[in-house]
């Protein structure tokens, strides 16, 4: 009896629905309550920042001198303070601000880390030893030391060189954790052998190895946009950061502490929104971290491998 | 002996015992039974539920397993047993020896402390009697200088001193039953036989009953007394060991014995079991192998046939008693591909050379220091590889972990300078390759790598992973389109895959799109890196008989690495062995094979255990004693004397030029195709 | 093992002399203290500014690596970090100041830590039951309140708390009462009162960080072969998840400890500030605003030399933890 040599015709093992991973990604982050909740209020957090300006004919930094610090009513939602300024209009305008620096403070950082971790990982030898010992140096200090002391040379640039400067100061932990995992794809086989191919280092870092860290690009860019909201209210908090007339929720935090305990709308509406929006994105990225970790693949590797290494 | 067994009474009865982990079973519906002293080895691949149904009678498995059925030790019922009564009967009635020992120990503590640990529960004992009896015990499994051996950590340890110490844990407490789960898997051959050896003595010395499980047929073989054969999450056969391995009852068992290479037969093509292994989560139903059954009849798929037979050789197959009587070859129930004659047939010395390699050596320094590393030593990975690969030919190089085996190919793979010596690729000197040259030569050679898993980019569309080789050498559009599906074909999957992504993919489907992929430049010599060592043995036949007919068409010639005698046995023409970095003994498959000249090559022939019990009865055993020296140091003279069983003989005037010069590889007469690196070969 | 830690200390040692350098050299070139002088009323000269200046080693006109190398050299030789921009000795104000931020960032952490840790592995062991799920739930809103905002928080409570009963029932401002006569005793447990407070608003972001990653790291080990094989020598689920499980799970601890210090600092920085403590934190601030260098770097050289101290210690820790990293 002969016959071809061909498994072709047997279905595959798993479910062979193209785009699986996909799906399976998308299921797991549907079946994660955390994601959704998570989602759904940083959604309207966006919406309500971006948005809110349009639904609230105050301005936020016109005072309305008929009302100095009157409690949230009809006319002032969130109330006014002390020179009569709108705070809701004010608190929208700040979450916007802190918004925008988050986003993007987490995007440049990420992009920083990713590089430098990966040509630290993949090229080894000195490239290595350089850039390790410039993310030690730069763990040397706490960041907000650097920022504080930078940052009055900086009032003239405004807010964008506050975010390169958080940016700058952001990268060094997830630098360190790519470069590990970069590391260790490289001696992966499926590395070596486009190594063998002459595939071109770039192309390679490009190609497979930035690929295969991306589930933890993501996760860590989202919880970076939490961590970047708050270092900016701390610094902010400080006037280290966001000056007037610029507002965002952490000269806002700062404005409303002394009075808080007699006149809490000046204080509580702004810290409310903090806390629920970095919750928020700390709920998506422990879903993001479950739905993307591929060790928790439904599909464990059997116990007997039959490897003799 | 075996009126002693029928009299006394089972020690372990298992019945009907199923795990479900949530809704997907692992085992289902399970009996065995185990007399006291006697060996039964639990045999099948991965999937089939053999080390879920070891740990469902200790109850070890976690929490999310539900176990149903019966597990009884000496007539007293062990599931259901709260967790204290359970951890008085775990470690002293039943004791465990498990796969991996590098993990199994816990590595923070010293392996003498967690060895008097498993003492002082069951026994007591004070901690300077208990210290006592573990160098005791670790001197009854052979580790050297035990009173030391007791302080060190896990990691200090060599595997296969780990998985001594292991079975030294295990029989602390005088054990009636031990359990031992895959124990010699992750080890190299030699040093498997001497765990094998260790197991048997263990048993010996405390008289326990041993479950041995295991995937490969030749451990079981030489083993067990009785074997439970598994699929599926069932035993599908069960027999004595001879009767089970002479008469098999069941078409899965009688292809297991077919797609094993075996190492005292030559080539021809293997038996493959078509299909895979059953996925448990979506069986159909009737009996779960019929997909993959030659004797598959209307009724397979309708009920489930139960496990019956008569004086103890029992099988779940409907057509086991037509089974039992023809007793046919794997060849005559399995469909066997031919292989066409090889497209190369002109005599070996007129054929054009592939690969030369002479005198290659490779060092790695060893470093010390976190900013300014500084070189405190060297480890001589390669030193002294002799390589010659002719057109169409297949050149098999064996080594156990450490020989070099990797690092060489590395060295070939890199078309750089070597350290020191040639390698010569198609008559091109590497040393004087420019980079646009080597570049151009990558395309002449290939590599597959031994884990499927590792091998393919898991973001990547296969099509993209076949394609890159092709796009690394700038292959124009239309090729590449042309190319991919017409590679998918050749080794046997469908075009339409392309878009698929490697986790939909069995592990041996990945393998032959690893294979396609090294294709896709139409290299001159395929570098094969353990390439089926990670695959069951059922599929493992289908990708070696791929890599015999793609040769066999395309004229390849291949580097085949494996540390498994058995597949290159049946898969080279020549075959190179090596020993810590260096090629110990080389020729034609036949003279090495029939008359092995080194030592060290014939110590690897007797470890190999054989799928035929009365063979292997019958086999003495060349054991090596310890594991290889450490690398770091250079020895002047043979390297292998520090385990040689020839040298051990020696007089001391004779002695003196195995500890002073190098053998150098000669060979055994001018003209013959078999030469050896040893001052005093076997004729 | 002494080997590695020496080879570790070498590092750090390098670190720390590259990292000084450039705190120096930034806070030199970033602050004004030539400014600070000028806005003197009335407005001294160009050259009194000049003396004033360069009998502190802060004039810009010289290279800003010969004001490092005298200001070094003072400290190597005599332990001397230089003079405030008040021509007051930085040693004595840092000598005050340290020990009052080194008693909160000391018992911040190691509660932290150990309520952390507790936590962490108790949370994993219930893996998705309530207690699992609240832990996980309280540990996910403190991380999301920045220090300072969890200091606030517990400020305003404790001024609640005063405008409520009449009283200060939990102070929140300085580390003691001033004037307070009686013994030890009262004074001891003034302190811890005051302690209160500022210890909770470090150690409950300690707490929720260290448990979260505790968590994972002795869910790892619950599915370890090691745990298995200390059942299977006939250990119970519990002695075996205590004895094996737990002692390998808090070996990553000891790095995370290390790169958390980081942000417990500047976490202790806020608080002081807010709790009106006079430690290195508020300083810091304040001799930022007044354009003080000599101070600055002072802080600066404090933090790098707490920070790398927690990552030795870290290192000593896994070491000590560890057999497999001693080599």
């Amino acid at each position: 009896m002969t016959t071809l040599i061909t498994e072709a015709t047997l279905p595959a093992a798993e479910a062979p629905a193209p785009g699986g991973r996909l799906r399976l990604v998308l299921s797991r982050l549907t079946a994660a309550k955390g994601v959704l909740v998570g989602g759904t209020i940083v959604l309207l957090l966006f919406l309500l920042a971006f948005g809110g300006p349009f639904i609230t004919h105050w301005d936020y930094a016109t005072p309305d001198y008929s009302a100095l610090r009157q409690p949230p009513s009809g006319t002032h939602w969130f109330g006014t303070n002390g020179l009569g300024q709108d705070v809701f209009a004010q608190t929208v305008r700040g979450l916007q601000k802190s918004l925008i620096i988050g986003l993007l403070v987490a995007l440049f950082s990420t992009v920083v880390a990713s590089l430098v971790g990966a040509c630290a990982g993949y090229f080894g030898g000195w490239i290595d030893r350089g850039l390790t010992f410039l993310v030690d140096l730069l763990l040397v200090f706490p960041s907000f030391l650097i920022i504080t002391i930078i940052s009055p040379k900086l009032k003239g640039a405004g807010w964008i060189a506050f975010v390169v400067l958080l940016a700058a100061f952001n990268w060094m932990i997830t630098a360190r954790v790519i470069r590990s995992m970069t590391r260790s794809l490289r001696e992966r086989e499926f590395v070596r052998a486009a190594q063998f191919m002459g595939v071109h280092p770039l192309r390679i870092i490009v190609r497979h190895i930035l690929p295969n860290v991306a589930s933890f690009l993501i996760t860590d860019a989202t919880v970076a946009v939490g961590g970047a909201v708050m270092s900016e209210t701390a610094l902010s908090y400080f006037g280290f950061g966001v000056r007037a007339p610029d507002v965002s929720l952490g000269t806002l935090l700062a404005a409303g502490t002394d009075q808080a305990p007699v006149f809490p709308w000046l204080f509580y509406f702004a810290a409310g929104l903090l806390v629920l929006f970095v919750l928020a994105i700390n709920l998506i990225g422990d879903g993001l971290r479950d739905a993307l970790d591929p060790t928790t693949e439904a599909a464990r590797p059997a116990r007997t491998s039959r490897s003799s290494k | 002996m075996i009126t002693d067994l029928i009299e006394s009474r089972d020690l372990l009865e298992v019945k009907e015992l199923a795990v479900d982990f949530g809704a997907a079973p692992a085992v289902r519906g399970v009996d065995l039974r185990l007399k006291r002293g006697e060996t039964l080895g639990i045999v099948g691949e991965s999937g089939s539920g053999k080390s879920v149904t070891a740990l469902a009678v200790l109850g070890l498995l976690p929490g999310s397993a539900s176990v149903r059925g019966s597990v009884r030790l000496e007539g007293r019922e062990l599931v259901g047993l709260p967790n204290r009564e359970l951890a008085k009967i775990r470690g002293n009635k039943i004791a465990m020896v498990f796969q991996d020992p590098l993990s199994a120990f816990t590595p923070v503590y010293r392996i003498g402390d967690q060895i008097v640990e498993a003492l002082r529960i069951h026994q007591s004992l004070d901690r300077a009697a208990a210290r006592k009896r573990a160098a005791e015990l670790l001197d009854l499994v052979g580790i050297p200088e035990p009173e030391r051996a007791l302080d060190n950590f896990p990691h200090e340890f060599s595997g296969g001193m780990r998985q001594r110490a292991m079975i030294a844990m295990a029989i602390a407490n005088d054990p009636d039953i031990l359990l031992a789960d895959e124990p010699t898997t992750a080890l190299d051959v030699t040093i498997q036989a001497q765990v094998l050896d260790v197991l048997r003595k263990a048993q010996r010395e405390t008289g326990a009953a041993l479950v041995l499980v295991s995937h490969d047929l030749g451990v079981i073989a030489g083993m067990a007394d009785r074997v439970a054969v598994m699929y599926a999450g069932r035993v599908v056969e069960t027999a004595g060991v001879d009767e089970l391995f002479a008469r098999p009852r069941h078409p899965y068992t009688l292809g297991l014995i077919g797609a094993v290479p075996r190492l005292d037969t030559g080539g021809g093509p293997l038996v493959p079991i078509p299909g895979n292994p059953a996925a448990l989560g979506d069986l159909p139903p009737g009996c779960p192998f019929a997909a993959r059954c030659p004797l598959v009849q209307d009724r397979c798929r309708t009920a489930e046939p139960p496990l019956a037979g008569t004086d103890g050789h029992l099988a779940a197959c409907v057509r086991a008693d037509e089974l039992a009587e023809r007793r046919p070859a794997p060849s005559e129930v399995y469909p066997v591909p031919t292989v066409p004659p090889p497209a190369v047939s002109v005599p070996r010395e007129e054929r054009e050379q592939v690969l030369r390699v002479t005198g290659l050596t490779k060092t790695f320094p060893v470093l010390k220091g976190t900013v300014f590393k500084r070189r405190v030593g060297d480890v001589y990975a390669v030193d002294g590889v002799e390589l010659d690969i002719r057109h169409g030919e297949t050149l098999g190089l064996v080594g156990e972990s450490g020989s070099g085996k990797s690092t060489t190919l590395f060295e070939l793979l890199r078309l750089g300078r070597p350290e020191s010596g040639r390698i010569e690729l198609l008559g091109q000197d590497t040393a004087g390759l420019d980079r646009a040259g080597a570049h151009k030569l990558r395309a002449d050679i290939q590599i597959v790598f031994q884990d499927p898993m590792a091998s393919l980019d898991p973001r990547l569309p296969i099509g993209d992973v076949i394609a890159e080789p092709l796009l690394a050498q700038h292959a124009p559009r239309e090729l590449i389109a042309r190319r991919v599906p017409e590679l998918l074909r050749q080794v046997g999957l469908e075009p339409a895959h392309a878009e698929r992504y490697p986790h939909q993919f069995s592990g041996g489907q990945r393998q032959r799109i690893s294979i396609a992929r090294a294709l896709a430049v139409q290299p001159r010599l395929l570098v094969l890196d353990e390439p089926v060592s990670a695959l069951d043995v059922s599929v493992q036949a289908g990708v070696l008989n791929l890599l015999q007919q793609l040769k066999a068409e395309l004229g390849l010639a291949y580097l085949f690495v494996s540390h498994d005698l058995s597949v290159i046995r049946h898969l080279s023409d020549r075959v190179s062995v090596m020993y810590l970095g260096r090629t110990v003994e080389s020729g034609s498959v036949e003279a090495v094979f029939e008359q092995p000249r080194h030592p060290y090559t014939r110590a690897l022939l007797s470890a190999v255990p054989l799928p035929d019990p009365p063979a292997e009865r019958a086999r003495t055993r060349v054991l090596l004693a310890g594991d290889p020296p450490s690398p770091t140091e250079r020895q002047t003279g043979c390297r292998f004397r520090t385990r040689c069983q020839v040298y051990a003989a020696l007089d001391a005037d004779r002695r003196g030029r195995c500890e002073q010069q190098a053998p150098p590889l000669a060979q055994a007469a001018p003209g013959r195709d078999h030469a050896a690196a040893c001052h005093y070969p076997e004729a | 093992m002494i080997r590695y830690l020496a080879k570790r200390f070498g590092y750090y040692a390098a670190l720390l002399l590259v990292a000084v350098f450039l705190a120096y050299a930034l806070s030199a070139s970033a602050l004004g203290p030539r400014s600070y002088f000028e806005a003197k009323q009335p407005r001294p000269s160009a050259a009194s500014v000049d003396r004033q200046l360069t009998a502190l080693n802060l004039n810009d006109h010289t290279p800003v690596v010969e004001r490092f190398g005298t200001w070094a050299k003072d400290l190597v030789l005599h332990g001397d970090l230089g003079r405030t921009i008040h021509d007051t000795s930085v040693n004595d104000d840092f000598g005050r100041r340290v020990w009052v931020s080194l008693r909160l960032l000391l018992i911040g952490s190691v509660l932290g830590m150990v309520l952390g840790v507790a936590g962490g592995a108790w949370s994993a062991v219930r893996q998705y039951k309530i207690s699992d799920r609240a832990l996980t739930l309280f540990s996910f809103v403190l991380l999301s309140t920045p220090v300072f905002l969890l200091a606030l928080l517990l400020k305003n409570g404790a001024i609640a708390a005063k405008d409520a009963t009449g009283q200060e029932v939990i102070p929140f401002t300085g580390y003691e009462t001033p004037g307070l006569a009686g013994g030890i005793g009262a004074h001891l447990a003034d302190w811890s009162l005051h302690l209160l407070l500022p210890t909770l608003s470090l150690a409950l972001g300690g707490l929720a960080l260290y448990s979260r990653y505790q968590r994972g790291t002795m869910l790892d080990v619950l599915g370890s072969d090691y745990l298995r094989t200390a059942e299977a020598k006939g250990l119970t689920r519990n002695q075996a998840l205590i004895k094996h499980g737990l002692r390998t799970a808090i070996i990553p601890m000891s790095t995370m400890f290390a790169y958390s210090f980081l942000g417990i600092f500047t976490g202790a920085a806020f608080t002081e500030t807010i709790f009106g403590w006079h430690g290195m934190g508020e300083w810091f601030i304040q001799a930022i605003n007044e354009q003080d260098v000599n101070s600055v770097v002072a802080v600066n050289l404090f933090a790098a030399v707490v920070v790398l101290a927690s990552g030795f210690l870290a290192d000593v820790l896994t070491a000590a933890l560890d057999p497999r990293v001693r080599t």
